[in-house]
Formats: C-alpha cells, structure tokens, sequence
C-alpha cells in the first residue's frame, strides 16, 4: 500500500502532498520535512531507495524517489509494493502531468493543486493503485474536463438542457480489450457464505 | 483557473526566494482575506472554489486553515460538477475519519453515490474509501456494492477498491460479499480484475489455504497476460500490464509457499517469465525480481532455481544501484535456501561494502548478518560497527546496534572479544541504543553459565575493562553505557581482589559529582556506590558521599544517601539487603503490605470505613443513582471485570509477592510493563553450548591450519584467472576469505541455522522452570537490574520487612493463596423464572458462573471419550444417502435433551464416512463425529484429529484414536468447543487416518464450518444487574437496522427472533427500547439495547471484548433482514 506521496522542490517546499493514511497537520509537517532532510542529502547515482525513517511507520516502510529537475517526487509504501513497479509509476506519474500541462513545470504544481490532485486520484485510489496506463489516465481527464466545460458553459440554460448534459455519461474508452478467453474457472464453493 | 493565476499571491510563486518570515506573513495576510471572503454570504459558488484551491495550497505548506472546512462540505453538497470536485479534494485533504464534520458529509456522498452523473459517482466513491470511517461504513455500503455490477469499468473498478478499503477497516461487515469479489475477478474487463487482486492479495496473505482452489486461474490469467493476449494499451515500454504480472507473481508466491502439488501448478509460467523478461528495461527488472523471490518462495524445483540464480546474478552484477540493491536484498532472501549463491557473488559483496551508498552498504551488512557463523563474527562485527560509527541515522542505528548485540552474543569466540564488542556497540549506539541491550547484557552476565570460573572471568573482565575506561578523564560516555558500568563494578568489584573498594567508590563518586549524567544514571552510580561500601569497612569517602547528596535538591538521590546511611550503620541489613553475587536471587517482597494488618484493624477498630478501591466506590455511587440508567449511559468505563478483581485484594494476609502474580496472570502483565522487555530474546546460554565452547576453542587452534586450506581451496579457481592481482585485491581476497570462511559446501548445513548450537558460544543458562518461568524471568532481572529509581521502593519494603518482628519468615514464599478463588464472579446467579425465553431450542440458559462448567464437561465424559454404536441394518449405499435415518438412534441419550443439529456428511470415500452432528450444549459446543466403516473388512488403527486454530478451544484432547473399527461399524468421538476469538465463521478443519487391514494408511481430510452463533449463549440477567454489568463494558458498537414492520409489536417480534435464531436472552422490554444479553461461550458476556422507532431497529451492543459486538451486530442484521 502507498503510504504517502509528497512532492517537493529542491528547498524542501512541499509543492504537493497527499497522505492516505491520517497523520495529525504536525505530523504531516515532519514527516515532509524529514523526507526531504532524507533524500536531498543522497547524492545523483545512488539508488532510488530508502529505508523509512522513524516516522512514516518503521522497518517495514520505504522510500522511493525520483528527482526531476526542481522537483523531488517521493512515495512512501511498505512492502507490500514492488520497488521498481513503483520507481516507473512515478515515471508514468510525471509523464502524465507532462502531457495534460505540456510541460509541466514547478509553478503548473502551484497553480494547479487542484488538477493535480485530480490526475493523481486517477492513478492511486486509497493507497492503491487503480490505473498506470497513461494515456488511460490522460483520456479520463480530458473527458471529465470537458464535462465539466460543457456544463459551465450551460449554467444559464433551461434546467431540462441542464440535466441532459448531466446525465451524458462519459465516452467509452476505446480499449480494444480482449480478454474473452481468460475462463476463470470460478468453482460455487458453498462455504462461501 | 485562469483568475487564480491572476490574483495568485506573490508567496506562492517565488517563496522559494524567499526569507521564511517574508512567507509567512504573506500567507497570514492571504489567509486573513480569505477568511473574509468565505464568511461573506454574497460569495458565489465559483469564487467559493478558488478560495479553497488557495486554502489547500496555504494548508499544504502547514499553515492552519480549519475555518474553510465547513466551506468545503458546502461546496461539495451545493456545486455543480465543477465546483463539486473541488469541494470533495477538499474534503478528503482537510478531514480525516474522526473528524466531526464528517457526519455531515454523509448525505452528499448518498446522494452522489445513486447520481446518474458518471463523475459524480466515481467523486463519492473516492471520498467515501478516503475518508469513511467504520460505523459510517454500513450507510453506504449497499450503495457501493451496487456499483460492482455498474456498466462502466472505472465506476466498478472503484467500487472494487472501496470494497477493499471497507474490507481493511471493518473485515467483518464485508464478509458476505466474497462472492461478489470472485465476480471482480472474472469480471471482462482486465481493469477491474486488476483492481480485485489487491483484495486477493490481502486475503491470501491472510488465509493461504483458502484460496487454493483459485491458483489455476490465477495462473491462467498470468499466462495469458505474458502471453501478450492483452490488449497493446496496456503495454508499457511493450511490456504486457507489467503492474498486474506483478501483482499476479506476488499472488502465486503466497499460495505456492510450503505447497508441492500448488506449486506445481506455477512451474510453467514461473520459467517463462524468466525466460520472456529478456528487454533491458526498469519494469522487466521489476518482474524479474519478484520471479526471481517465488521461485525461492513456493516449493523448489532445481532448474527453476538455476535460472533464478543466474538472474538475480544480472541484478547483483548490474551497475545500476537500483538493481545491485536489489540483488542484495534479493540474496539475503535467498540465503535460506541456497548458500552457494553468496560464495557466488563474494566478490561483488565486498565491492558492496565500500559502496559510496549507504544504503547498499546497509544492505550488504544485512546480507552478512545472515551469513555469521562463529568464524567470520569478528570480521563482520568489525564492519559492522565501522558503519555504525560513520552512520549518522538514528533508525539504522538501533536496528544495527541491535544486530551486533545479538551476533555477539551468539558467537562470541572469546570473553575479551565480547566485552570490547559490547563497548563499542554501547559507546557507538549512545543514547539511542534501546534498553533491551544493556538489560539483556547485564542478564548475561548476571546469570552466568554453569561453569563457576569462567563466570568470574568473564565479570572480572567486564570489571577490569570498565575501570580502565573510567580512569580516561575527560571522555564522554553515553548515558546507557556509564549504567552498565556502574552495576558491573557495584555488583562484581569484589573479584577483582587487587583493587581498593575505596578506589572505586572515589572514582565512581567522581563520576557522580559530573553533570553529564542524567538523574536515571546517578541512580544507578548511587547504587553502585551503595553495594560497594559492603566491600570495605573504610568508610573515609562516606562522610563526603553524605555531605553532598543528603541535602541534593533531587528527592530521588536524597533518599539514597539516607538508605546508605542506614545501610552503612548496620552491616547486617546491608548484608540481608544487598547480598553479595545474588543479584539473581529473588528477593521476597511483602506485596499484599501484611506487616501493616495490625495497624489496619486497630484503624478499623476506632471506626475508620474499609477501603474501597475507586472504581467499586464509582460504580456504587453510580448504580445508586437509577435503577436502569438508560439515557443517557454517562460515561462508560475502562475498567474490565478482569481489572477490578485483580485490584479488590481480598485477603490481606501473608500473600507473598511470588505467589500473587504465579496466580494471576493479568497482574503478572501488568507488573511486566514496568519491569524489563525480555520477550523476543533469544536463549541461547545453555549447559551445553558454553561447555562445547570451551572444547572448540581448542579443536580451532588445532585445525586452523587446516581449515585455512579449505578456504583457500575455495578460491583456487578464481585465483587462476586473474593470476597478477594487484595488492587492493590481494586484500580484498583476503577479506573475503575471512568474510566467507565456513560457507563453503561441506558444511552447508550447519550454517542454515538448524544446526546453529554448534556454532553459538554463549548460550544462555536456562534455568527457568515450568510454568512461571515469564515472571520469575522479570523478577529475578527485574531485581537484578532494575534501574534504582525502580528498586527504591522495593529496597524500602524489604528493610522494613527485615525490620518487621511479626514477619512470618521466608516460608511465606511457599504458599501459595489461591487468589483466583478469591474472586468473585460479577454476576449474580440466574433468575429461575423465565417467561422471555421461549424454550423452542430445549436450550438451557446458563448460569453466569464461570467455574461450573468445567465440572459438567468432565462429569460428561467420566465414562470414557467415546462408545461404539452397532447401527444393526445399515449398509453403505444406505449410509451415504440417508445418514438421519440409519444413524440418528447412534446419538447418545444424554444428547436428545439438548438441540443439535442435523447430521451432515463431512467426508466420504468407498471405505469410510464421517457424520458430524452439532450438539449446542449450554457450555460448550459439542461436536459429536460419526466414524463408519463402510467396507466389508475391518479397519484399524484408525485415528480421528482435529487441527484447532486460534479461534478456538478444545476442552480436551483433540485426538480419538480407535484401534479398531469392524465392518460396516460405526464409531463415534465429541469433541467439546468454546471459542476464544469473536469470529463469524471458522473452520474446524480436521483429518482422519485408517488402514485397512495390512495396506498402507490413508488419510482423508475434512473440514466443518463452525458459526458464531454455535458459540452464543443466552445470559440470564435481572434488570438491575443488565445495568450494573452494561456500566462496567466499555466495548460498544451501535448502528441502525431498517425494519419495514410498522405494528406496535415491532420491538417484541424482532427481539422474539433475535432469541430463537441466536439465542439471546430478553431481559427486559419497556416501551420502545428493549434489553437483551448474551455470552459467548466460555463467558464472554455482551449485552445489548434495542430501541424502535419509525421503522428503524437501533442497536447499541457492548460487551468486554472489543471484536464481539461487531460479529454480533452482522448476525443481529442477517436476522433482521430476514423478517
């Protein structure tokens, strides 16, 4: 499970932080600043992994981090995540701002708190991680963007327009998918109740 | 957005540049005229969402913004889309699940939940796993699972997720929806099936074994997905769904661990993966790595593990960090299966220790921590403790301090090598070091070994090394390491003969007098000053000592030095107090105060009131107020029943310190918390092992030579191919040499640690007998090496008890008062009369004394386990169809009295049946297991075990043998259970071994679900006592339950079902509330308070155990759905 994802600049100014478990606003404060404390002292070519401070819960957690330019991107997961899996969907994380802000830069993270907690809910949900394809990702925002374009545009229109539009259900992904032949062979067992 | 960018502060774009106080003035000012604006009710909804993307920002940077959250739950009820999303990302970064604003939340997410708007779901369905907290959790959960059968994937893939996050917080209210989770899994779209394997993951994690029969499919899905079958959008770097083979080979690893015919299963798939991750690409790796761990997981098959061997040789061997730590990690793993990988790697792994990394480094230390044995410990420790010091990390250092404590300890080759080693670790660790070091090393030596001489060498050691430290002046020492000198030289000074006590007392009175101590360790140089003035009868320094520290501002040190006084003066409490080398020897500590009797019943005697403790005064002034205190409850109690009768002392005579704890294990618990942490501690200071040290020191000396050749065997191979090495690897040959030495394959074994006893120097003395080992443990350390602060009160009571003239001697030891028949159960006895409870069942309630039901069980079962049953016509087809029928005349008499269930076929083949029949008895379940031989030819040696699990608990053995079984004969055995862990359901799984005549054996397995309410009693209570006893729980769960009934009779009829199907008993129905009880077998109590209105049941349970009244609550809600 993903613990937390922080992003930082090279000064330790959080630009971005999401925890998925509850940390009191102190707490959060300090595990932010003792994560870049951690990683802004590790040189360029080490490796991209760190055993978890004492704070974000001990022996079993990790921290994974890539630096890209100004910005640390760190996420905290215990072991129940793959260290390279995560290392790439940092990776996919990053391209996918790229493409939704084209070229993405520090101030897009400051002006845009709220987009970027979107794209970010699209991959991770609750610790989990719910999508890592990105132009998956890419399409869902698009299409919620304009949904929601399209309905501001109609805020004076007659309610039954209004409701029309909201009621237009977001476009199929076009995802070719064709997994009809996996037959799961699911036995009735009848002790589940 | 684009209006944001207009107004944004300047704080926000350039704070990087910028002085903090320059900052955070413009964020206050920022934050004041939001404050303003929010508050202002012409404020539109648009305007309202910018002002809460500033207040997530200013937030974020850690500045207070808790006025805009009402603003955010507005937001996200009232808005459109847009202004929705806002409103919920606020929300879900502004509260968490305890927060109070969240009940106001509820309703939106409801609403949202059942929105025909594709977005509005998917928003309140993150919420919803974000944020909800257990009891918030049944309001939206039909909702959620709804959505699992939704048309779109992302909406269902959410739900999944949900599910999962419901699942992690309240295992128990998702319980019925397994299947549904199977459903995820075939679900046709690979997102949504991908989102269900997090929930099998965790669910495998949990119960491996019940999830077996899932493994070919999970295998056909990972064949598939490598197959390339997917579609190519889900390829990254053309890569398949790299993520889900992961997650799919993490999945296999689990099911395959300890599982020959599962693990065969994945052989195939397992080899090609290997085979396909060929692209030199991140994510190739990251597969790589987790085959690489199931193929050394599940069961071994050889050529798998080769391939497995030769990959993680790319990992180590890559120059990339990422993935040389990897490999190292991957090694350690490994290491428990196969040695010769490290000798593999030799090299790499001493390249690794001079790492630039110290991470990798880190790793590597790890990685030799698992391979130490007795020759290569001094090398590793060496390395060790050379990173230790350069380490400036608090968290690594605990962890490694620990390591080399404990690899010291195991195979120390001699006692100077030890002392130094734990020198260092404790001057290196410093304050950091946890307590279970030093404690654990003063035990040691404390405890000694069997052999007398070698004890004194190994304390005059200690004793001799420590003075040398001491007399270094100006050397800082850690606080933990001048406590472990000071009781060392205060315990053991006096072997070392040549030394003046004075000396000692001066130097340690030196140490005192410096300000660096802090006031734990001056107590512990005070009581090392104290047990040394035993030593010498020149009491120079005394006056001195005195003088400084009987006026100390610090009570703690006052008191010392008056004890020394009093302890000086009179030689022969000293002596009584502080013997000489019996720090662990227990003490006998008057506990139960009895000295003070006389003066008690003299109080009593001029009319003083009796002592009461203070929650029996509380719970009697409150009990005196109402009757039945319905509403409101006021404050409930932390105090268990268990708690208050280990505190109402009942016989305050000669109740010894040892016996009272011996009897009562919750005070024993208790007591531990302040005495030392000795669980988890390895012991391995035996007779045996200190005995062979002493005959392999000499075996060494004497093979060495030879045992070198071996290693250099070892490295004959590669010494050829780089014939001219340079003087650097000439010294890394060497170290390796040493690194490496014993690992090689002729002595393999020794070092997977099944043979470790060989190997380890110092072992531990057991000297802990039966039963009350955990607490004589503590106390003899306890006593031993207690920190003064803690043994002052002790030290007091044993010279008052010396002082004592009724002291009844040291015989008091001996008895043992029984305290646990002291106490008195909570309850009353039931009442007799009964009309609540409808009898339907033949169910007797039960009395609500625990001790009774032992008696029954055994007084069941006094004429032997089992009785064999001749069923006269049955033959096997008849069997097999109709086992009511030719079977149920078997169920003994003594058995028809009470309810019980039908006989269910457990497991079957052509030569044997199993029935069992559930016989719900009022103390225990009893299940009564049929055994009939179906065959013509006799059976024998015939053996019926049960395997309990945790949850579980038989009152006897859980094995019935039969010797032998005749032809078409049926046998039976009963097995009698209580369950220890609240759960919903468990499994009692079980199996049968015969033979039939001369063949081999053959065992059959089988398995019988078992139910809560198997388990549920009914708990006969008056009102009053419902009362006393719902005040005294402090478990509660409480959660409303539709119920379309609209009659007056509502209330009655649902608790008239509740105690027919879970057998509650109905205490009490006055108007619309309703008071019912019950216990959990063995005496689990838990009551609950039904109220009725508007068509919705509240229930409000509570019990003692924490995990009870949310298993109740799911069956109580099955019920209710039913009606």
């Amino acid at each position: 499970m993903i613990k937390a994802i922080l992003i930082f600049n090279n000064h330790g100014k959080p630009r971005l932080s999401k925890f998925y478990e509850h940390y009191s606003e102190d707490t959060q404060q300090q595990i932010i600043r003792e994560t870049f404390h951690l990683v802004s002292k590790r040189d360029e070519n080490v490796c991209n992994f760190l055993e978890g401070g004492m704070l974000i819960g001990g022996a079993d957690n990790k921290l994974i981090y890539r630096h890209y330019a100004t910005l640390y991107f760190v996420f905290c997961v215990d072991s129940s995540e793959s260290e390279l899996g995560i290392l790439d969907l940092i990776q996919v994380f990053v391209e996918t701002l790229d493409k939704c802000f084209e070229n993405v830069c520090e101030l897009d993270l400051i002006f845009h708190v709220d987009k970027v907690h979107n794209i970010l809910a699209e991959m991770v949900m609750g610790g989990m991680v719910l999508e890592t394809n990105m132009n998956e990702i890419v399409t869902q925002i698009d299409a919620q963007n304009k949904m929601e374009k399209s309905e501001a545009g109609l805020a004076g229109a007659p309610a039954r327009a209004v409701s029309a539009v909201k009621n237009m259900n977001l476009p199929e992904m076009p995802r070719n998918i064709n997994i009809g032949d996996i037959s799961i062979k699911v036995p009735n067992l009848p002790s589940f109740k | 957005m684009q209006q944001i960018q207009d107004q944004a502060p300047p704080s926000m774009v350039k704070d990087s540049r910028m002085v903090e106080a320059d900052e955070e003035k413009l964020i206050k000012k920022e934050l004041a005229a939001l404050k303003e604006q929010v508050s202002t009710p012409t404020t539109s909804l648009k305007q309202m969402r910018e002002c809460l993307v500033r207040l997530i920002y200013c937030e974020m940077l850690g500045y207070e913004a808790s006025f805009g959250y009402i603003h955010a739950i507005k937001l996200a009820q009232q808005g459109s889309l847009m202004e929705k999303r806002v409103g919920y990302l606020a929300v879900s970064l502004f509260l968490n699940e305890s927060h109070e604003l969240l009940l106001l939340l509820v309703n939106t997410v409801l609403k949202d939940l059942q929105s025909t708007n594709l977005l509005e779901v998917c928003m309140a369905l993150t919420v919803a796993s974000q944020l909800f907290p257990p009891d918030m959790i049944p309001a939206v959960l039909p909702l959620v699972e709804e959505k699992l059968q939704h048309s779109k994937e992302i909406i269902r893939r959410k739900a999944v997720l949900a599910l999962y996050k419901f699942y992690l917080l309240a295992p128990n209210q998702v319980q019925h929806i397994h299947d549904k989770f199977r459903k995820a899994l075939c679900d046709r779209d690979p997102g949504v099936m991908a989102a269900s394997l997090h929930i099998y993951l965790l669910l495998i994690k949990e119960n491996p074994g019940g999830y077996k029969d899932l493994t070919s499919s999970f295998v056909t899905i990972l064949k598939q997905v490598v197959g390339g079958k997917l579609a190519v959008d889900f390829n990254y770097h053309s890569v398949p769904a790299p993520w889900l083979q992961i997650q799919l080979l993490r999945i296999l690893r689990l099911l395959g661990k300890d599982d020959q015919i599962t693990s065969e299963l994945m052989y195939d798939i397992l080899d090609e993966s290997l085979r396909r991750a060929e692209i030199n690409h991140n994510i190739t790796y990251a597969i790589l790595f987790e085959c690489i761990q199931t193929v050394y997981t599940i069961h071994p098959k050889v050529d798998l593990l080769e391939k497995a061997a030769k990959c993680n040789g790319k990992f180590i061997l890559s120059p990339k960090n990422n993935l040389k730590y990897l490999g190292l990690k991957a090694l350690s793993y490994v290491i428990q299966q196969d040695m010769n990988l490290v000798l593999q790697h030799q090299m790499t792994i001493i390249e690794c220790l001079d790492h630039p990394d110290p991470i990798i480094k880190r790793e590597t230390l790890e990685l030799l921590y698992r391979i130490t044995n007795a020759q290569n410990v001094a090398v590793i420790v060496q390395k060790m403790l050379d990173y230790l010091r350069q380490s400036k990390d608090e968290y690594i250092t605990i962890s490694l301090v620990g390591k080399v404590a404990e690899l010291a300890e195991k195979y120390a080759p001699t006692n100077e090598w030890f002392i130094q080693t734990m020198n260092a670790v404790f001057s290196v660790g410093g304050d950091m070091i946890p307590a279970d070091i030093p404690n654990n090393f003063l035990r040691l030596l404390a405890e000694g070994f069997d052999d007398e001489v070698e004890d004194k060498q190994l304390r005059l050691y200690a004793v001799n090394s420590y003075l040398a430290l001491l007399e270094k002046n100006n050397i800082h020492y850690p606080q933990r390491f001048l406590q472990v000198m000071s009781w060392v030289l205060g315990e053991y000074s006096y072997l070392k003969t040549e030394a003046k006590a004075e000396d000692i007392i001066q130097s340690l009175h030196y140490l005192l007098g410096k300000c660096s101590a802090s006031l734990e360790t001056k107590a512990w140089i005070f009581s090392a000053i104290t047990k040394l003035f035993r030593l010498t009868l020149n009491v120079k320094v005394l006056p001195e000592v005195l003088q400084n520290y009987g006026n100390s501002m610090d009570s703690c040190l006052r008191q010392c030095s008056f004890e020394l006084k009093q302890l000086v003066e009179d030689k022969e409490i000293m002596n009584t107090v502080l013997p000489l080398d019996e720090s662990c020897n227990d003490i006998v500590v008057d506990a139960s105060l009895s000295f003070l009797d006389g003066f008690v019943a003299d109080a009593l005697g001029h009319g003083a009131a009796p002592y009461k403790p203070h929650h029996q005064r509380q719970e009697e002034r409150l009990s005196q107020e109402k009757v039945l205190n319905f509403e409101p409850y006021g404050l409930s109690f932390a105090t268990s029943p268990q708690i208050s009768s280990v505190t109402g002392r009942q016989s305050p005579t000669g109740l010894s310190f040892n016996s009272e704890i011996s009897c009562n294990s919750t005070e024993a618990g208790l007591k531990d918390s302040d005495s030392l942490k000795l669980d988890g501690v390895k012991k391995v200071w035996g007779k045996e092992g200190y005995l062979r040290k002493k005959k392999e020191s000499k075996e060494e000396t004497v093979a060495s030579p030879n045992s070198e050749s071996d290693v250099t065997a070892d490295f004959t191979s590669t010494a050829e191919k780089t014939a001219g090495l340079s003087a650097e690897e000439q010294e890394k040959k060497l170290l390796a040499s040493s690194l490496f030495v014993g690992l090689g394959s002729n002595n393999l074994v020794s070092l997977m640690g099944k043979n470790q006893s060989t190997t380890q120097k110092f072992r531990r003395k057991s000297k802990i007998v039966e039963g009350q080992n955990s607490y004589e443990r503590t106390m003899s350390t306890q006593k031993a090496i207690a920190p003064p602060l803690a043994q002052i009160p002790n030290l007091m009571d044993n010279v008052l008890e010396s002082c004592n003239p009724f002291q009844e001697s040291k015989a008091m030891l001996l008895r043992k008062t029984a305290s646990d028949s002291a106490e008195v159960p909570t309850e009353e006895p039931a009442q007799e009369s009964d009309e609540a409870w409808n009898s339907s069942n033949n169910l007797k309630t039960i009395r609500a004394v625990p001790s009774a039901s032992k008696e029954s069980i055994s007084g069941l079962f006094a004429d032997g386990n089992f009785d064999i049953v001749q069923p006269g016509n049955c033959n096997s087809a008849l069997v097999a169809h109709e086992p009511n029928s030719s079977l149920s005349p078997g169920l003994p008499v003594e058995f028809a009295e009470h309810s019980h269930s039908k006989f269910e076929l457990v497991c079957a083949n052509e030569n044997i049946a199993l029935f069992s029949c559930k016989v719900w008895k009022e103390d225990c379940l009893l299940i009564v297991l049929f055994f009939t031989n179906r065959s013509s030819i006799e059976v024998t040696n015939a053996t019926v075990n049960f395997a309990l699990t945790d949850e579980l608990q038989a009152c006897e053995s859980t094995d019935f043998p039969f010797p032998l079984v005749e032809s078409l004969a049926t046998v039976k055995c009963q097995l009698c259970l209580q369950m220890m862990k609240p759960c919903a359901r468990v499994l009692l799984t079980g199996h049968v071994t015969y033979h039939l005549e001369t063949s081999q054996q053959t065992q059959e397995e089988f398995a019988l679900a078992l139910f809560l309410t198997d388990f549920i009693r009914p708990l006969k209570l008056t009102t009053e006592e419902f009362g006393h006893l719902w005040l005294s729980l402090s478990n509660d769960v409480k959660q409303n339950l539709s119920f379309t009934s609209d009659s007056p009779e509502a209330l009655t009829v649902a608790l008239r079902t509740l105690q027919q199907e879970l057998k509650l008993h109905i205490v009490d129905i006055i108007g619309a509330e309703g008071i019912v009880a019950c216990q959990l077998l063995p005496s689990t109590s838990c009551l609950l308070h039904c109220r009725f209105h508007a068509g919705i049941l509240s229930v409000w349970l509570r019990s003692g155990c924490c995990v009870l009244p949310d298993c109740l609550l799911y069956e109580c809600q099955k019920v209710i759905q039913k009606l």
